[in-house]
């Protein structure tokens, strides 16, 4: 009943948030809009008609009506943006990946009412821009048929570059991942922040319009003539033979069309740019929670609850970033988070929040394991025995030591790992479905860990929690070679189910029946990956991308790296703050947790492929800053463990 | 309530050998517990200072016949616009005649426009070299040996930055003293620890902000540019000043020309810039010790104090000048400055909660004045001398007991630079007490200051003097709030407590408590 009632109201929250900041973006429109007509229509040499001009255009009814238009698709963009956002990026790892996602139903979805939105938006800028764009067809003399309708190829090309600015803007998204909300380290008002981003946004639609429409301009070029001819056939229009078409060198070079054209895609793109900001900006705005609450109805709104469930995903992030602040910034509520519970006298809220930062911590601790094993298996596979043997050994050494710590391994939370858009579904039906596998960097290779297994899988049976799982498993991992791509994958090529990428591996049955059967797919499966690995194509799509399974690895690493800010900030706050001593009985946990998580960390980054300094990106709109949360949390964790020993010093030993 | 230096204790001849380097003086228990002491001494001559301009090398080689193009783009990219239209404008020859009158008009009017913004904000005329130098900590910083000094906050570990662009890290515990040189560490106006970490250094350099990685484990003692990161940001140059929020998340920095203030998120490499209107730039930052307040400097008559949590400030509008240096109490509650043109310290006290924007709790409304240090002069055995002046920096220990003010001094008027040093209480109410002076060598004045944050026994001055030494004054104390046990009995008093004993009674500044 909390859950439900917990997601009913979260998604709640989410929502007015994005209804207030849809109403910002139809209340910017205006000015937008105004600027646009002014700009659109420009002359130098009669600036007095200019301004009348422009005046006149913008309180006649048409416009009222062309601007209504405009409301309404900015708030289907806002629309778009709460349906399609995520807190943990998608990240393909290999090209074949990428192609996927774009290809997915739900993405063709966006795309094509983004092209009808763009469609649409050119319409009104056509009609604002008045002249020779303003209708598609006019009526001309052909040679002996007397008048009729011509079509106007100006108002076409207009229509024609805002559907291709519309679909590549939704394309752009999800290469770059736009629909990814990141978190600030830094908070700031929202009118301020609001400011700060605003000269950003206009150079990026500047920027990206004129890409776009030299894009627009070489498509058109080559292919103007499909739709020009659809066009005149569906409407029976003719076509002016008088005048040139515009699918040619010079009338393109037309300097007034294309800055017509560019000035149009610009006001598309910076009217939706301003929606996806202020989409972000108030749906990351700190929520404050309460610690506790005096009512029972109220109790799934407080913070130890909050943290704790799983939908809607952003109120997680909301709740460990709340967690993060107050540790930091206000001593009264921190002071509730070391009371006792009223009758009982339990620290049932600073159990909770520690307990799920911890969870959280050693998810990661576990998945990064995971992947090391995985990379120093595939890259030293040639020797298989050893190989097999050394990681046996390590991994049920490091599980094991990791799980004796931990005292009580529960089972964890339900994180969607990366490429959780399209997993949604898949999650709920427990299904893998080979459409899935693609988008999912590191689950769909047979290497996969049981941790992450059981993050993705909910309904596999728990024999993961014994601290010899994993070394069980690896004789049957390690019957396989170098891998190329995922197993399910290339399973399917095969026509035959997947040897065992299943739940709960049975190595004796493997090893007890070696059949002839299981050798013979074994041989074919390696002729088909032989067969395919020297095809070129086959070679760009399926290879891995660089550092692309790092940043998997930590998509969703902000939510770590307010769990170590606020465990450490806490802990030594308690150090003059807790009265009762609460901290001081989970403090040993706190230590090796974040220690053994030191440890997975500095291995992963001693990884190849794994660049030690962030890189720089500079694409437009799109935010890249889950690229660098590895970064940031490597700091933060070192960061969090030296607080809590400088804090306490001495009094550790 | 508010005395002058007049109250000071003269400072005697002999004074000044508790600064100088002389082992016989050093009681081994006041300097660095068993470790030898972190005396250092780098004489100006062997230092070589860098040129600046890697550009003044052009003259060594030959005039090479370029096309106009090649030259338009390398004028370019070093010089940007204006550069790429002086060619244009000087090679008359090979441009058409629009061109270059087009060019030479707009050169002008860029020109007229920058002279324009130049009589609004004089500073931005200086060159870099000598912005750094008028807006840096450091007396004299363009021909100081020494040109920034810093403690790491939590291990006996120094950082000295050099008149010839290299930084050199000691280490009492190590023989190995690693040199840190970069392709762009240019005049290195500041240098800071990282707080809660053990080896990360960030430098304020000429055009960028270095921020290195020096393992301390590592035997290198070359470190490879490949540890250091670099941030920089367009128009931000020259950097006067940075600093650290105290829980090491988050680095500030300061550019004299760029009115932004620059956040950065060290780990990531992103920054988000702070525009505010007004002052023209930013020259000196200073975090306070409990991380929820930022002051910044401007070079107008105004500084700034940020609060970090939703990061919104206060103007402080100055009337004399504008604000030189500026000090947290470690409680991060008081703020001690000095205005440039005025020999007085102003404190602001801030009252409100930590957290809660500013203005809307009950700050200050104006600033008080708790120390006069106009001239004085003070009757010593060797004659009388003549102290005080304006105030280059302000310094406090972390214990909150002492506070250093570096004063200018005057050569003409015979005023040497000198430091003094005022006894401090914060609690229950705000107290400045005389306590004495530091004063060097004959012929020597001290250029920069700072505490030594992990002094275990009260609290120790480091003062780099202007013949490259660098001296460490030891203040031996029982600390009011925070009594060290383990130190067994009371620690000899040092020198400069037995000489003021007799002045303790007199209270320069006391705060009336209402």
């Amino acid at each position: 009943m909390f859950s439900l009632k917990n997601t009913q109201w979260g998604s709640l929250v989410i929502c007015w948030r994005a209804v207030a900041s849809m109403a910002w973006s139809v209340l910017l429109l205006l000015p937008t809009t105004a600027l646009f007509v002014l700009l659109s229509r420009f002359s130098l040499f009669h600036p007095i008609l200019w301004m009348s001009e422009c005046l006149s255009l913008l309180t006649s009814a048409s416009a009222i009506f062309s601007f209504i238009l405009l409301c309404g698709v900015v708030l289907m963009v806002g629309f778009f943006n709460l349906e399609y956002y995520t807190v943990v990026p998608s990240i393909a790892c290999s090209k074949i990946a990428l192609l996927g996602q774009v290809l997915h139903p739900r993405q063709f979805v966006h795309s094509l009412v983004h092209c009808i939105m763009g469609v649409v938006v050119a319409w009104c800028c056509a009609f604002t821009i008045g002249g020779r764009y303003r209708s598609l067809g006019h009526p001309c003399t052909q040679d002996e048929s007397g008048p009729e309708m011509c079509l106007n190829e100006y108002h076409l090309v207009l229509l024609l570059a805002g559907a291709f600015i519309g679909y590549s803007h939704s394309l752009v998204g999800v290469v770059y991942n736009m629909n990814y909300v990141s978190f600030h380290t830094m908070q700031q008002y929202k009118y301020l922040r609001f400011k700060g981003a605003l000269p950003l946004v206009v150079k990026a639609s500047a920027v990206q319009a004129l890409y776009c429409l030299r894009s627009f301009l070489l498509l058109y070029f080559f292919m103007g003539y499909a739709p020009r001819a659809w066009i005149c056939k569906t409407l029976d229009l003719s076509i002016n033979s008088s005048i040139h078409s515009l699918d040619s060198v010079s009338s393109l070079l037309d300097l007034s069309l294309l800055y017509h054209l560019w000035i149009s895609g610009t006001f598309l793109l910076l009217t939706w740019y301003i929606t996806v900001l202020l989409f972000r900006i108030f749906v990351t705005e700190v929520y404050s929670f309460p610690v506790q609450s005096t009512f029972t109805e109220d109790a799934h709104q407080c913070l130890p609850k909050v943290i704790t469930g799983t939908q809607p995903m952003i109120l997680k992030f909301l709740a460990l970033q709340d967690l993060a602040l107050l540790s930091q910034h206000s001593p009264s509520r921190r002071l509730e988070v070391f009371s006792l519970s009223q009758p009982g006298g339990h620290p049932h809220i600073w159990t909770a929040l520690s307990k799920e930062c911890l969870s959280l911590l050693s998810d990661l601790t576990e998945r990064l394991v995971a992947h090391h094993d995985t990379v120093a298996t595939n890259g030293r596979a040639k020797s298989q025995s050893t190989g097999s043997n050394k990681r046996s050994t390590t991994s049920s050494e490091v599980t094991s030591v990791g799980m004796e710590d931990m005292k009580t391994p529960r089972p964890s939370a339900l994180i969607r790992t990366p490429g959780s858009v399209f997993l949604r579904s898949s999650v709920g039906a427990g299904l893998r479905t080979p459409l899935t596998t693609p988008f999912t960097p590191d689950l769909d290779s047979p290497f996969s860990s049981p941790a992450l297994r059981r993050l993705t899988g909910p309904l596999e049976p728990q024999g993961a929690l014994s601290p010899g799982f994993s070394s069980i498993q690896s004789p049957h991992v390690m019957r396989r070679g170098p891998k190329l791509w995922s197993a399910s994958t290339d399973s399917q090529l095969n026509g035959s189910p997947p040897p065992s990428p299943g739940p709960a591996p049975s190595p004796s049955q493997a090893q007890l029946k070696p059949s002839f059967l299981v050798t013979f797919l074994q041989n074919r499966k390696d002729q088909v990956k032989n067969f395919l690995a020297k095809r070129m194509l086959i070679m760009y799509l399926f290879n891995k991308l660089p550092e692309a399974s790092s940043q998997a690895l930590f998509a969703d690493s902000q939510v770590h790296i307010w769990a170590l800010q606020g465990l450490s900030h806490l802990v030594a706050a308690s150090f003059s703050e807790d009265q009762y001593g609460i901290v001081q009985t989970t403090l040993p946990t706190i230590l090796s947790t974040l220690l053994l998580l030191q440890e997975a960390v500095d291995r992963h980054f001693k990884l190849p492929h794994t660049s030690s300094k962030p890189g720089h990106c500079s694409c437009s709109m799109g935010d890249d800053s889950y690229k660098t949360l590895r970064f940031a949390l490597r700091s933060t964790l070192k960061t969090a463990v030296y607080r809590i020993t400088a804090t306490f010093g001495g009094h550790l030993q | 309530m508010m005395c002058s230096l007049a109250l000071f204790p003269p400072p005697l001849s002999g004074y000044g050998e508790t600064s100088q380097y002389d082992e016989s003086n050093t009681d081994p228990a006041v300097w660095f517990g068993d470790s030898h002491p972190l005396n250092l001494y780098f004489p100006g001559e062997s230092l070589k200072p860098r040129s600046l301009q890697e550009c003044s090398s052009k003259a060594a080689f030959r005039d090479h016949c370029e096309t106009l193009y090649t030259r338009s783009a390398g004028a370019w990219r070093d010089a940007g616009l204006s550069g790429l239209l002086n060619e244009i404008a000087n090679s008359s020859a090979e441009v058409p005649k629009w061109l270059e009158v087009s060019s030479s008009c707009v050169l002008a009017l860029l020109r007229w426009v920058s002279s324009f913004h130049g009589s609004l904000f004089p500073h931005l005329t200086l060159s870099s070299e000598d912005m750094t130098a008028e807006f840096s900590q450091v007396l004299n910083w363009s021909d100081c040996a020494v040109r920034s000094f810093a403690w790491h906050p939590h291990t006996q570990k120094c950082a000295v930055s050099l008149l010839d662009d290299s930084i050199k890290i000691y280490n009492p515990k190590s023989a190995n003293t690693p040199t840190l040189k970069h392709r762009l560490q240019h005049s290195v106006a500041a240098l800071q620890w990282k707080p809660l970490c053990a080896s990360t250094l960030a430098v304020a350099c000429h055009n960028c902000l270095l921020v290195w990685h020096v393992d301390p484990t590592s035997f290198s003692t070359r470190p490879s540019s490949g540890c250091a990161q670099v941030l920089s940001h367009p128009g931000h140059s020259p950097v006067t000043s940075m600093a650290w929020s105290p829980n090491g998340s988050l680095l500030v920095s300061a550019s004299p020309r760029d009115t932004a203030m620059l956040v950065w998120d060290v780990a990531v490499e992103s920054c988000v810039p702070l525009y505010r209107v007004g002052g023209g730039g930013v020259t000196y930052l200073s975090w306070s010790p409990d991380g929820s307040r930022v002051l910044a400097a401007t070079p107008s008559y105004l500084f700034r104090v940020w609060e970090t949590r939703m990061w919104t400030c206060e103007r402080w509008p100055c009337l004399k000048g504008r604000c030189q240096s500026g000090s947290w109490s470690p409680d991060g509650s008081r703020l001690l400055f000095s205005v440039q043109g005025e020999t007085v310290i102003y404190a602001l006290t801030f009252t409100d909660t930590p957290g809660m924007p500013l203005g809307m709790s009950g700050g200050p409304k104006a600033a008080t004045v708790v120390a006069d240090l106009s001239e004085t002069t003070l009757n010593t055995p060797d004659g009388d001398m003549a102290v005080g002046g304006e105030i280059q920096s302000l310094a406090w220990d972390p214990t909150g007991e002492r506070l250093a003010v570096l004063l200018k001094g005057d050569a003409e008027a015979g005023r040497p630079a000198m430091i003094a040093v005022f006894k401090t209480q914060i609690n229950p109410a705000f107290k400045l007490l005389p306590c004495g002076f530091v004063h060097g060598e004959t012929g020597t004045e001290p250029r920069l200051m700072q505490f030594n944050p992990n002094y275990k026994h009260g609290a120790q001055l480091t003062v780099c003097w202007s013949n490259g030494k660098i001296t460490h004054v030891p203040f031996c104390f029982m600390s009011a709030g925070n009594p060290q046990p383990g130190l067994g009995g009371s620690p000899s008093p040092p020198l400069s407590q037995g000489r003021t004993a007799d002045y303790a009674n007199q209270t320069l500044y006391t705060e009336l408590i209402s």
